[in-house]
This record gives C-alpha cells, sequence and structure tokens, in this order.
C-alpha cells in the first residue's frame, strides 16, 4: 500500500476498530465514543451493513447518523432501542460493545470504577455501568487512546468491573462461555487474546510503532502474533465515508495532538 | 381524589434514614425541583438508590447520603459527576455499587413481591466480592448453573419527573426513552412525581395513552413543577443546561463552593432559582442534547 495516503492516527483507529465487527451477523453494535462510534459505523457501511445501531439515544437506524450538529440531516429511524430493550438485547447476547475502560488487565478484565482503594480512591471515575452484565453475556472490545501501563495495568485491575479470563475470579458451575473478548485498538497498536489459554498479544502494529515500544508501555509480557505486521492504512473510500460520517471532525480531538497516522521518523 | 401537593408536602413525608429511588438517568429527566427541596431540608442518612446525575452528586455535596445504590454517577456531557466524586473520594459513602442491569433487576423483583431475580451479571467481578450479601444460587434444573441471586431493592420512596400528569396521580413520560421509572415506582412503598404540567383528569388518545407507563395506584402525590428536571433533560421539552452545569462542577472545586451554590441557586427557593437561570422561558427553551 502506498505510504502517500495522508490519514490521522484517529483514522486509522477507526479503519482499525471497524475490523472488530467483522463477522459478528445481526447484533447490536455499540461503539461508544466518537472512535469506537465512527468505526462501528464504517464497519456498517461497508462490509457489514447487517449490524444493528442506534442513533446513540433510543431508535434504531439503518444508516449511521453523522456525529455532531446535523444541519439538514433528519435520521431516519427503522425500530426502537430504548435502555430497557438494551439490557434485554445485552442479556439475550446479541450485542458487540467497544467502550473505553479506565484499566485493562492480562485478563481482559476491565475497570470503569475506581482507581486507587476501593474505600477511599485515589480517583472516583464512573462507577461499574454495564460491564459486569455486558462482559458476562455479549461480545466486547475494548478502546484504548494512550497505550500506557496506567490503562495495562500490572496483575489485576484496580476494581474488577468487568470480568475477564481470570480462572481464580470464576466459581464452579458459572457459565464463562458467553464471555467473548475479542479486539482491544490502542494507540500503538491492535491486541486480542488468541494466545495460548487466552493470553493476550498483539496482532498489528501501527506505522512507525515497534513491539518493544507497546511491550515498555504495558504493564504486563506480551505475546507476538504469528502472523503480526502493520495495522492496515485506511483506504480512501474508507476516508471519504469516515469524512462523511464526522464533518465536524470531533475524531482529531480524540488523540491529543491530532498527530498522523504514519510517525514521522524520530 | 386529588393527589395535586407541593415539593414541601412532598419532602415533609420523607424520614431520616430512608431509602429514597429516583428517576431518570445521570443528566436526564431528575425530579431536581424535589431534589432542591431535600437540599433545603433537614432530613438526612438517606440510602439513595439511582442511576445517577446531579441528584446523586448534590445530595452527596448536602452531606444527605449514608449509602449510594448506584450503577454510575455521570453528567454524560462532563463525564465525571464532580460532587460525587469528591465525596466518594473522602471515604464518606456507603455503597452498594451495582451492574446497571443489576440495578433495575433488584427494581424488578421488589416491584414483583419476589425476594430475589437470578442473573449472571455480577459474577467473577468485584461487585459481588466487595458486597458479600449479594449471594448466588444453583439452578434446581438440569442445567445445575450457578447465578447471582440480585436481591429485590425495596424503596421507601420513589421520586419521579414526569412530563405531563393528572389531579389524580395519571402520568405521561412522553421522552423517547422513559428510562426505569416504571420500575422504580414499583419498587417503593410510596411514589411521588412532579410534572411539568398537571391537568384535573387526563383525556388521552390511544397514541398518547402509551406514554404512561405506570399506574395511578402507585403515586402518593403529584406536584406541578415547570422545568422541574433542571438542570437536567426533559425530551421533548427541553435540554441539560450546560452553562449551569459548569458552574455546578466548579463548586466542587472551590472551598466553601457548595455553600455557595445553595446560597445563590437553592436556599432562595425554587422561584428564586428560575430567575437565577434565566426563567422558564429560557430553561424551557434549551436545546436537546445532539449526540
Amino acid at each position: 500500500m502506498s505510504n502517500n495516503t495522508e490519514f490521522t492516527l484517529a483514522e486509522l483507529m477507526i479503519v482499525a476498530t471497524s475490523e472488530a465487527w467483522r463477522g459478528d451477523g445481526e447484533v447490536l453494535a455499540s461503539g461508544i465514543g466518537v472512535i469506537p462510534r465512527l468505526g462501528a459505523s464504517l464497519a456498517k457501511l461497508t462490509y457489514a451493513p447487517e449490524l444493528l445501531m442506534t442513533d446513540s439515544e433510543c431508535f434504531l437506524v439503518e444508516e449511521p447518523i453523522p456525529l455532531g450538529p446535523r444541519g439538514d440531516y433528519v435520521p431516519k429511524y427503522s425500530g426502537y432501542m430504548s435502555f430497557e430493550r438494551v439490557f434485554e438485547c445485552v442479556w439475550g447476547g446479541r450485542r458487540h460493545a467497544m467502550i473505553g475502560p479506565t484499566q485493562i488487565d492480562r485478563f481482559g478484565q476491565t475497570n470503569l470504577s475506581v482507581v486507587g482503594d476501593y474505600r477511599k480512591p485515589k480517583a472516583a471515575i464512573l462507577g461499574v455501568r454495564g460491564l459486569p452484565g455486558n462482559s458476562i453475556n455479549h461480545i466486547n472490545s475494548f478502546f484504548v487512546p494512550n497505550h500506557s501501563k496506567r490503562v495495562f495495568v500490572e496483575g489485576e485491575v484496580d476494581m474488577v468491573s468487568g470480568v475477564g479470563f481470570n480462572p481464580a475470579r470464576w466459581e464452579p458451575g458459572m457459565r464463562q462461555d458467553f464471555m467473548d473478548i475479542r479486539r482491544i485498538v490502542t494507540d500503538l497498536c491492535v491486541l486480542d487474546f488468541e494466545g495460548p489459554d487466552h493470553a493476550i498479544r498483539v496482532r498489528s502494529l501501527h506505522p512507525g510503532v515497534s513491539f518493544d515500544e507497546v511491550q515498555e508501555k504495558t504493564g504486563f509480557p506480551l505475546l507476538k502474533a504469528p502472523e503480526l505486521g502493520e495495522t492496515p492504512h485506511p483506504t480512501a473510500a474508507q476516508l471519504e465515508i469516515i469524512r462523511r460520517l464526522d464533518p465536524h471532525d470531533l475524531r482529531g480531538a480524540q488523540v491529543k495532538g491530532n498527530p498522523p497516522g504514519i510517525r514521522a521518523a524520530a | 381524589m386529588n393527589k395535586l401537593m407541593t415539593t414541601t408536602d412532598v419532602v415533609a413525608q420523607l424520614r431520616d434514614g430512608m431509602t429514597i429511588g429516583f428517576g431518570g438517568w445521570g443528566p436526564r429527566r431528575k425530579p431536581m425541583a424535589i431534589v432542591r427541596e431535600i437540599l433545603r431540608s433537614d432530613v438526612k442518612d438517606l440510602t439513595v438508590v439511582a442511576y445517577g446525575g446531579p441528584d446523586v452528586g448534590m445530595l452527596c455535596a448536602a452531606g444527605k447520603v449514608k449509602k449510594l445504590i448506584f450503577g454510575f454517577a455521570t453528567l454524560d456531557a462532563i463525564p465525571l459527576e464532580p460532587w460525587y466524586r469528591k465525596v466518594r473520594e473522602s471515604g464518606a459513602l456507603e455503597l452498594l455499587e451495582l451492574d446497571e442491569g443489576m440495578w433495575q433487576w433488584g427494581l424488578r423483583a421488589a416491584g414483583m413481591r419476589v425476594p430475589f431475580l437470578p442473573t449472571r451479571c455480577g459474577l467473577a467481578t468485584d461487585v459481588t466480592k466487595l458486597n458479600p450479601e449479594l449471594k448466588t444460587i444453583q439452578s434446581p434444573y438440569a442445567d445445575g448453573e450457578v447465578l447471582l441471586a440480585m436481591p429485590a431493592l425495596k424503596l421507601d420512596v420513589a421520586l419521579v419527573h414526569v412530563n405531563v400528569a393528572d389531579q389524580l396521580g395519571n402520568t405521561l413520560i412522553q421522552g423517547g426513552d422513559p428510562y426505569f421509572d416504571h420500575l422504580v415506582a414499583r419498587a417503593a412503598d410510596a411514589c411521588y412525581v412532579s410534572a411539568e404540567r398537571v391537568e384535573e383528569r387526563l383525556a388521552l388518545t390511544p397514541d398518547q395513552a402509551r406514554f404512561n407507563t405506570f399506574e395511578r395506584y402507585l403515586v402518593k402525590g403529584v406536584v406541578h413543577a415547570p422545568c422541574g428536571a433542571h438542570p437536567t433533560t426533559c425530551a421533548p421539552e427541553y435540554g441539560w443546561d450546560m452553562a449551569h452545569f459548569k458552574r455546578y462542577v466548579a463548586s466542587a472545586a472551590d472551598d466553601g463552593g457548595w455553600q455557595a451554590y445553595m446560597d445563590e441557586f437553592v436556599t432562595p427557593g425554587e422561584a428564586a432559582y428560575q430567575d437565577k437561570n434565566g426563567g422558564i422561558e429560557r430553561m424551557g427553551k434549551l436545546p436537546l442534547p445532539v449526540f
């Protein structure tokens, strides 16, 4: 692929997040936050028209809605998805959500509650939100715009909000087979849990990023996927769709400094 | 039958130590006029049950909350709820932090008068580890699956803000998403609603009547509270007040910030509150957020 195509890191990550939904079939694609939402929208508008999406409120749409002020654009609703219906969808397992947790550990356990001691935390974040239920019921992927040891922590996350592949947390008789952690897209790489016994691996590296740098910024050991390569660059067609879906360039504010997708040589 | 009352009448029904559930979701359709009346009162040591927004934050700031039963607290556009955060970090709160799904499941159990409902949500997380009162149960059928027995979340009082009510206690929630107010109402011994508009007796078309989400026998009292959800949204009528949210957020950064907020917005009463926020002409026309 030509290295001359100009794209930002945010656009590269949108394409990488969109890949997470490939092959899911008719599920509700919930991309929470600007980049995951654009990724889900891109997936639906390219290879996965079967995905269900909402207007980020309570209506289903077959045409993903552009972000921010809409001008003349009027959403076309195809159905209804109140929060009550979302829980019914979640518990029935027909969803693939991508959210940005505060912490993630080597088991894929996630934290959105507090950093530090639970009773007297250093930082209270949002609360566990839907992570316990999402993580045990349907497919989940994660988005991390600031790959660092603060996010990818040593040991377990401070407050296990979402379940993961940690045998110590599961008791006999509990069903683990609905749990399905697919991808983590960061500003450095794409990770998955397809190593031996769901070990976390680096699946692809963003242009100009080395495995050693990713390892250096991660609080636990990483494996290299045998097929480890470069994260695919956005195509011109994908960039056109992304720019149409995000006319106010909200994506540009999602990564500090809005850097180019291909790093300048150090 | 006439259930009309004032926010003062509602708060007069509250006792120290009560468990109170709030309708709405985050910064959306919260019964804020009643919350402000609670802030003006001496009521304390409350167990607050909510999908938290500024209701939770303000009650925490005022020292009204003994225990919080919640899945999150947020202002959405401003992700971190400032006063929840500050009081939570001080270690002052007792907590039952639940998955969002478990929260509504517990209310559902209470409304159906069963001791628990089974779910997988919460298993294998710190939600169960930190709250040993949450027990598991094994399926009595051939599968033998181990599930969480989500206990009923019984409420003493439910407080809900709606678009329209009548004096009999009939209500309409006309925003796109009714959230879980019906379950909050069902879980409580007594539900009080505030409403943008109150009529003597609703006379509706079938299309309008579909916006009724719970029965009037659940409703003990009805308060006429125009812009009573401010500064939260009340779809389809008005959006949240970002300028007010910013002022509120700033109050958590200053020494004496909460007292200043109380003095400016709460203590002088609801009429003064409306004046301070540009009057209901402005408040009622705040644009709905676009996502």
